[in-house]
């Protein structure tokens, strides 16, 4: 079955936490199938609430949410954090093993389709390699071909790039667009960055503080996979001038 | 090889002082023997005290077995049900806080094997760095991570086997370090207390006897080996650390 068929969304969700604190307010948003949706938003606002929720780690006060771990079982949804998360004492190969072994999967199986997908991420190299042996950004692309190797109908990433120096964080980005164009997967990526949103995204969801709730949706209608040259243009520089304002009055 | 080059060079040093200053001094055996004295009589006396040696030895390690053993299944059931947690953690408190000096007597009178009461009472002082480090270490995993089994729908015991262990394990073997030297210090104390009796005795039971004897030089030659157990334990552990977490603990990592 395609991503087509599984509905992405929040309906008017509100997040009160135990200690009385209301993350999301009334929260709503839809992801159409297969698109590149960033969320933006200041500090503190909800945004990784929001996708705690669409990973099902997270249950709703109110409202409901539509992913498709509920409709398509397991694996569906994959999660990327702000750092790697990967198991420091298995190697980068054991740690994409990681979800396909959680189902079952033995290594002489599921070896085929790790070494394809580090070979994607630029690590065919480095399988045998320790966490603790890369740089950053391999770590990275590790955590990311963990999120792969299932082959999720949703990726949800959690400001993934924030840790990393601005060159790696392009060319990650750039990659990741590249992936998302091979397989056609929706993705939910969480940033601070206004200029990785409108880099990377088809539409950027705009978050005010505390209580959390969608205030401004901006698309971007520029085509995808885009090339780097797209962020001399005077389109991409009034995207990011629109992008700031609507931040700052989120704020 | 400096690593090994200098503790020697400090320990010959040292044992060359000594050496020198008793016989400077001309300080008699039964007050302070010389190194050279302490060789020759763990030489001569080798073979009774390799048997009170051997008897030591095996109350240290089986106490350690048993402490492994318990601190890790009761750490694994506090981690499963925290009700037990709060319930029991009071009376291992108490075990771990009562010097064993003073129960050893006790515990004594109660058990009628001797070596039954010596492996106890090393047991109650050995047992309770494992079971709190391994508590600690059951529950250091990263959110991240444990958010990441649950989202993959991890079953409790691919939790345990992929994620808890590995996590665990650095915790529980710094608490097997500490441990080791505890056992000992457990065996021997005991045996102290529960005084030179019996068919089996250990080498507490020796440095007694040489005492009421003021055979100084025995005593320190008992001495002598107990010291080499503890290095020994401690050095064990170390390379057993070094063995089981490899390349990916920053601890082990040079
Ligand atoms: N488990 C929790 N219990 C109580 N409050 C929480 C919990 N998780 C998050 N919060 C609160 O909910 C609010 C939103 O948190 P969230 O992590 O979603 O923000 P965020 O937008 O991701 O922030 P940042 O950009 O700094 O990562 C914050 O005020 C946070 O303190
Ligand atoms: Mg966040």
């Amino acid at each position: 079955m395609d991503a087509a068929s599984y509905p992405i969304a929040l309906e008017q969700v509100t997040r009160r936490f135990d200690s009385g604190l209301v993350a999301l307010q009334a929260a709503s948003l839809t992801i159409a199938p297969g698109e590149f949706v960033s969320i933006l938003g200041p500090s503190g606002c909800g945004k990784s609430t929001v996708l705690r929720l669409l990973a099902g780690l997270d249950q709703p006060s109110a409202g409901r949410v539509m992913t498709p771990a509920q409709s398509a079982g397991d694996a569906a949804t994959a999660f990327v954090f702000q750092d790697a998360t990967l198991m420091p004492w298995a190697s980068v190969f054991d740690n994409v093993w990681l979800p396909l072994r959680l189902r079952g999967i033995g290594r002489k199986t599921a070896a085929p389709a790790i070494e394809a997908m580090l070979a994607t991420v630029g690590l065919a190299d480095f399988s045998q390699a320790l966490p603790a042996e890369l740089s950053g950004g391999m770590r990275m692309r590790t955590s990311i071909a963990r999120a792969l190797v299932t082959r999720p109908q949703l990726l949800l990433l959690d400001e993934p790039f924030a840790a990393l120096d601005e060159i790696t964080r392009t060319r990650l980005g750039a990659d990741l667009l590249h992936w998302w164009g091979q397989r056609r997967l929706s993705v939910v990526f969480v940033t601070h960055s206004v200029y990785e949103a409108a880099f990377l995204s088809q539409r950027v969801l705009v978050m005010s503080a505390r209580p959390g709730r969608i205030v401004q949706q901006i698309s971007i209608d520029e085509p995808l996979p885009r090339d780097p040259a797209f962020r001399l243009t005077p389109a991409y520089q009034a995207i990011c001038r629109e992008l700031s304002l609507a931040l700052e009055q989120a704020s | 090889m400096k690593r090994v080059l200098l503790p020697t060079l400090t320990m010959l040093l040292l044992l060359a002082c000594w050496e020198l200053g008793v016989r400077w001094a001309q300080i008699p055996a039964y007050t302070l023997p010389a190194p050279s004295v302490v060789a020759q009589t763990l030489w001569l006396q080798l073979p009774s005290l390799t048997l009170s040696w051997w008897f030591t030895l095996k109350v240290t390690l089986s106490a350690l077995a048993l402490a492994c053993a318990g601190g890790v299944a009761i750490a694994a059931a506090f981690a499963l049900l925290p009700a037990l947690e709060v319930a029991l953690l009071p009376v291992a408190v108490i075990l771990q806080v009562t010097p064993v000096v003073a129960i050893a007597p006790l515990i004594l009178i109660y058990i009628d094997s001797t070596t039954a009461a010596l492996l106890l009472c090393a047991w109650i002082v050995a047992f309770f760095p494992i079971l709190s480090n391994t508590l600690l270490g059951l529950r250091a995993a990263d959110p991240n991570l444990r958010d990441l089994f649950r989202l993959y729908r991890a079953t409790p015991w691919q939790r345990l086997r992929w994620l808890l262990t590995p996590t665990a394990l650095p915790y529980f073997l710094g608490g097997l370090q500490i441990s080791a030297g505890l056992s000992l210090i457990g065996a021997v104390t005991a045996e102290m207390v529960a005084g030179a009796a019996g068919r089996e005795t250990g080498l507490a039971s020796r440095i007694l006897e040489a005492s009421f004897r003021t055979e100084t030089p025995k005593m320190f030659a008992a001495l002598t080996l107990l010291v080499l157990t503890g290095v020994l334990l401690f050095v064990g552990c170390n390379a057993l650390s070094r063995g089981l977490l490899g390349r990916w603990h920053p601890s082990s990592r040079t």
